[in-house]
C-alpha cells in the first residue's frame, strides 16, 4: 500500500519535512552565530540571576545552607 | 525601591500536594506491580489491573509530578522576576482546581470511565476542566512575567513558557471527542489517525510535562543547591531552542512497524536520533554545573539526588533514541523493556529531582534546617537501590519475552506457541520489580517523616518580604544581540516558541487530518454491529488495552503466532484506536480470525476465571460481566455519533434510521450467542455484559478473512 495513497489530498507531501528541516537548520545557524556574539558581561549577569541579591531580597532564606 | 512580598503559602500547598499524591501514586504503582504476580489482588471490579494502571500513571504524572512542577515554578518564578505572583485568587483557583481534577480522576478511573488513550484517559468533562485550569496557570504565570521587576527572563522561565503553550496545544488536539453520556465519549479520530494524534500527544506529554518544566527547575534549583551558576548559559540557549523544536516530531517512534504510513515512521526516527544532541546538551549543562563542587556531592544529599536525577535523564534520553531505531524497536516494543525505560526517567529524573527540590525548598520556607540529613541520605540510597531493583529485572524480562516470542524450532514452528509460557517465565522478574518499587516507596515515606519533622521544628514564613526597583521602560539596549532582546520580550518569545513547536506538530498532524479515512479501505472491512460496539466499550472500560495489543507487526514470528499482519484499512471504524503499547498478554488483533477463533464458551469461562482455561494465567477474573447488563437505551445515540464520525451506518446495506432499529440487530446477535452458550450448559441473558464482550472479541481481525470464511462455510 503506497505512501501516496494515504495522502491523496496533498501534493508533494515529502517536501514538508524537508522544508521544515531547512527552516530549523537556518534558525539553528543564526542562533549559534547570535549566541557566540553575545556580550560576556550580559551572560555573566544572566547566569547569576538565581543568585541576584542587589536587585531584591530573597537572601534571607536562600543563603541558609543545609 | 518597591516593597513587596513573595507568596510562600501557595508553594507550601503545592509541595504538600506533591508529597500526598506521591505516596498515593506510588502505592497504586506497588499494587499493580504486585497484581502481575498475584492475580488474587484483583479484588472487585474497581480494583483490577486494567482500571488501576491508568490511575497509577495519572496519579504520578499529573498529581505527583504536576504538583511538583507548580510548587517549583511558583517558588522560582517569583524570585527570578522579583515579583509576587500576578494574582493570589488565580493561584488558589489553580491549586484547588488541579486537586479537584485529581480527585475526579481518582473516582472515575476505577469506575472504568476512560477514553483508553494513554495519559489522556480522563473523560471529556474533566478534559474541559483541565483546559480551564491550565489557562488559569498560564494567565497567572504570564501576568507575573508582565509585571516583573527584572528586565530579562532567566532560562528556567523559557522552559516554563514552552511547557505552558505546548501542553495546551497537545491537550486540546488530542481531546477532540464526541460525548455519548456525561462520562463517555468517542474520539473524533479513527484508527491510524487516532494513533498518530495520540502518540504525538503521548510522546510530547513526556517531553513537555515530564521534561521541559523539569529542565526549568534544574536550571534554577541545581545552581542554587550547588551555590554556583549554571555551567554555560550559552549552551542553555542552544539547548532550549533545539530541544523544543526537535522533540515535537518524535511521536511516531511509538508506532514503528505498525500500520502507520512509513513516511511518518521515518520522520519520527530521524528526529528521535537528532534529539540526543539537545538532551545531552542539557544533561551536561546540569552535571557540569557541579564542576568544582563534587566534594560537596559526597556530603549533601540534595546534590546527590540532583546528580542521579540528571544522570537518569541522560540515560533515558540516550536509550529513547536507541529504542527508536527500527532494529532495536522491533524486539523491545510491546515488552517489559519499555516500562523499564520509562521508570529510569520517572523514578530517576522526575522523582529524584522532585525530592532534591523539596529537601532544598521546604526547610527554607520553614526557616530551619532539614530535620535529619541522615534520613535524607537513607532516602537517597534506598531510592537508588529501588530504581535498580525496578529497572534491571524489567530489562531482563523484556529481553526474555522478546527472545521467547520470536524463537523457532528447527522445523520452523514457534518454540513457545503458548503465549503463557513467555508470561510464567518472567514472574520472578515481576516480583523483583515490585520489591524495587517497595524500596522506592519506603524512601518516599522517609521523606514524609523528615519533612513533617522539619516543619514541626521550624516556623513557616508565609509572606516573605522583598524589595526591588520598578522596571523602567526602555526602547533599546546598546550592543544587544537579537536573543538578548528576545529574553526581555516575553510575548514575542512565547510566540516564537509556539511557532517552533507548531512546525513539527503541523507537518505531522495536517497530513493525518487530511487522510481520507476511506482511502485505505478494504472492501470486506465492515462497521461493528451494535452489540460489538457495546462490547468494545466494555473492552475500553475494563482496560483490556493495558495488557493486550491489537497490532500484528509484519514479522514472521508474529504472523505465525497471530495471522496476517495488521493493515491500516482494518481500523477505519475504530473510535478510538486500541492498538495498545504493551503485551503482558497476547495480541488480540486477530482473536476472531479463523486461525485463532475460540468457542464462545471458552471466552465465557476465560473471563469468569482465566485460570479455568489457562493454567497459571495472571489475568484478573471478570465475574461481574456475567451479572451486569449493557444499557441498550444508549444504542441509538451510539449509532448516531458513529455516523457523524463517518461510520457508514447511514448507507446501504443499513436501512434508513438505522439508529432506531439497531437494537433489533443487537438482540438477534445476542440471542444467537446465548443459544450457543446454552449448548454448553451455560446460562446467560442476551443483555449480559459478557455477551457483548464475546461478540466484540469474536469479531476482532476477522473481516479480511471474509472470503475465506465464506468458502469454508460453503
Amino acid at each position: 500500500m503506497g505512501f501516496s495513497r494515504y495522502f491523496e489530498g496533498i501534493e508533494n507531501i515529502e517536501i514538508w519535512p524537508i522544508i521544515s528541516l531547512i527552516i530549523f537548520t537556518v534558525f539553528f545557524i543564526v542562533l549559534l552565530y547570535g549566541v557566540f556574539k553575545m556580550d560576556k558581561k550580559y551572560i555573566k549577569k544572566m547566569e547569576n540571576m538565581p543568585f541576584d541579591k542587589n536587585n531584591g531580597s530573597d537572601t534571607s532564606l536562600d543563603n541558609k545552607i543545609l | 525601591m518597591e516593597q513587596f512580598k513573595y507568596d510562600n503559602k501557595i508553594v507550601k500547598y503545592f509541595s504538600i500536594a506533591t508529597i500526598v499524591f506521591g505516596v498515593v501514586g506510588m502505592w497504586v504503582g506497588l499494587t499493580i506491580a504486585s497484581q502481575l504476580f498475584a492475580p488474587s489482588l484483583n479484588i472487585t471490579q474497581y480494583h483490577t489491573f486494567g482500571r488501576l494502571r491508568p490511575l497509577h500513571t495519572n496519579a504520578v504524572i499529573f498529581a505527583f509530578v504536576g504538583n511538583a512542577i507548580f510548587a517549583g515554578v511558583y517558588y522560582s518564578l517569583q524570585r527570578l522576576l522579583k515579583a509576587r505572583m500576578f494574582s493570589d485568587t488565580l493561584s488558589y483557583i489553580h491549586f484547588w482546581g488541579w486537586q479537584l481534577i485529581i480527585v475526579a480522576a481518582v473516582i472515575t478511573l476505577p469506575l472504568g470511565l476512560t477514553t483508553s488513550k494513554e495519559y489522556a484517559e480522563l473523560e471529556w468533562p474533566i478534559d474541559i476542566a483541565i483546559t480551564l485550569i491550565w489557562v488559569v496557570f498560564g494567565w497567572n504565570m504570564i501576568g507575573t512575567i508582565i509585571k516583573r521587576r527584572v528586565r530579562h527572563m532567566y532560562v528556567a522561565i523559557w522552559f516554563y513558557l514552552a511547557t505552558f503553550i505546548t501542553v495546551a496545544v497537545l491537550h486540546i488536539f488530542n481531546s477532540f471527542e464526541l460525548p455519548l453520556t456525561a462520562f463517555k465519549s468517542y474520539s473524533v479520530y479513527a484508527g491510524v489517525q487516532d494513533a498518530l494524534v495520540q502518540w504525538w500527544y503521548g510522546h510530547n506529554a513526556v517531553a513537555f510535562f515530564l521534561t521541559t518544566p523539569f529542565l526549568g527547575l534544574m536550571y534554577y534549583f541545581m545552581p542554587k543547591a550547588a551555590n554556583r551558576p549554571v555551567y554555560s548559559y550559552k549552551l542553555s540557549i542552544i539547548h532550549f531552542w533545539s530541544l523544543i523544536f526537535i522533540y515535537i516530531w518524535a511521536g511516531p517512534h511509538h508506532l514503528l512497524y505498525t500500520s502507520l504510513p512509513d513516511w511518518a515512521q521515518s520522520v519520527g526516527i530521524a528526529f528521535s536520533i537528532m534529539l540526543i544532541l539537545p538532551s545531552w546538551g542539557g544533561m551536561l549543562n546540569g552535571l557540569l554545573t557541579l564542576r568544582g563542587a563534587w566534594d560537596r556531592v559526597r556530603e549533601d544529599p540534595i546534590l546527590k539526588f540532583m546528580v542521579v536525577a540528571v544522570t537518569a535523564y541522560g540515560m533515558s534520553t540516550f536509550e529513547g533514541p536507541m529504542l527508536s531505531l527500527k532494529t532495536f524497536n522491533a524486539w523491545a516494543h510491546f515488552t517489559d523493556w519499555i516500562p523499564a525505560h520509562v521508570h529510569i526517567g520517572a523514578l530517576g529524573w522526575n522523582g529524584f529531582l522532585t525530592f532534591g527540590m523539596l529537601y532544598w525548598m521546604m526547610p527554607r520556607m520553614w526557616q530551619t534546617n532539614l530535620y535529619s540529613k541522615k534520613l535524607a541520605n537513607f532516602h537517597f540510597w534506598i531510592g537508588t537501590l529501588g530504581i535498580l531493583f525496578w529497572a534491571l529485572p524489567m530489562y531482563w524480562a523484556g529481553w526474555t519475552q522478546s527472545l521467547m516470542w520470536s524463537q523457532f524450532t528447527e522445523d520452523g514452528t514457534l518454540r513457545y506457541l503458548n503465549f503463557l509460557d513467555t508470561v510464567t517465565k518472567i514472574i520472578p522478574m515481576y516480583m523483583m520489580r515490585a520489591f524495587g518499587g517497595l524500596l522506592y516507596f519506603i524512601g518516599m515515606l522517609t521523606l514524609v517523616y523528615n519533612i513533617v519533622m522539619t516543619a514541626k521544628q521550624g516556623t513557616f514564613l508565609a509572606e516573605e518580604e522583598a524589595e526591588a526597583p520598578a522596571l523602567e521602560k526602555i526602547k533599546a539596549i546598546k550592543g544587544e544581540t537579537w536573543h538578548g532582546k528576545l529574553e526581555r520580550l516575553p510575548v514575542r518569545f512565547t510566540i516564537l516558541a509556539l511557532v517552533a513547536i507548531l512546525i513539527g506538530g503541523l507537518v505531522e498532524i495536517i497530513p493525518t487530518i487530511l487522510v481520507k479515512s476511506n482511502i485505505p479501505t478494504i472492501a470486506s472491512v465492515k462497521p461493528y454491529t451494535p452489540l460489538e460496539l457495546h462490547g468494545r466499550d466494555l473492552y475500553i472500560k475494563e482496560g483490556c488495552v493495558q495488557c493486550h495489543s491489537q497490532m500484528v507487526r509484519p514479522f514472521r514470528h508474529e504472523t505465525e503466532r497471530y495471522g496476517e499482519y495488521s493493515k491500516a484499512g482494518e481500523f477505519v471504524y475504530d473510535h478510538p484506536f486500541l492498538w495498545g503499547s504493551k503485551r503482558t498478554g497476547p495480541d488480540l488483533a486477530r482473536e476472531g480470525s479463523p486461525k485463532l477463533r475460540k468457542p464462545n464458551s471458552w471466552h465465557y469461562l476465560h473471563l469468569m476465571d482465566p485460570r479455568q482455561t489457562s493454567d497459571k494465567s495472571i489475568m484478573p477474573p471478570y465475574p461481574w460481566l456475567m451479572e451486569q447488563q449493557i444499557d441498550t437505551s444508549l444504542t441509538p445515540k451510539m449509532i448516531r455519533i458513529m455516523t457523524t464520525l463517518g461510520v457508514p451506518y447511514d448507507k446501504a446495506p443499513y436501512p434508513e434510521n438505522y439508529d432506531q432499529v439497531a437494537n433489533d440487530d443487537l438482540m438477534k446477535q445476542a440471542n444467537e450467542i446465548v443459544e450457543n452458550l446454552a449448548k454448553e450448559d451455560i446460562d446467560a441473558y442476551p443483555r449480559d455484559e459478557i455477551i457483548a464482550l464475546i461478540a466484540y472479541l469474536q469479531r476482532l481481525g476477522r473481516d479480511i478473512y471474509a472470503e475465506e470464511e465464506t468458502a469454508i462455510n460453503k
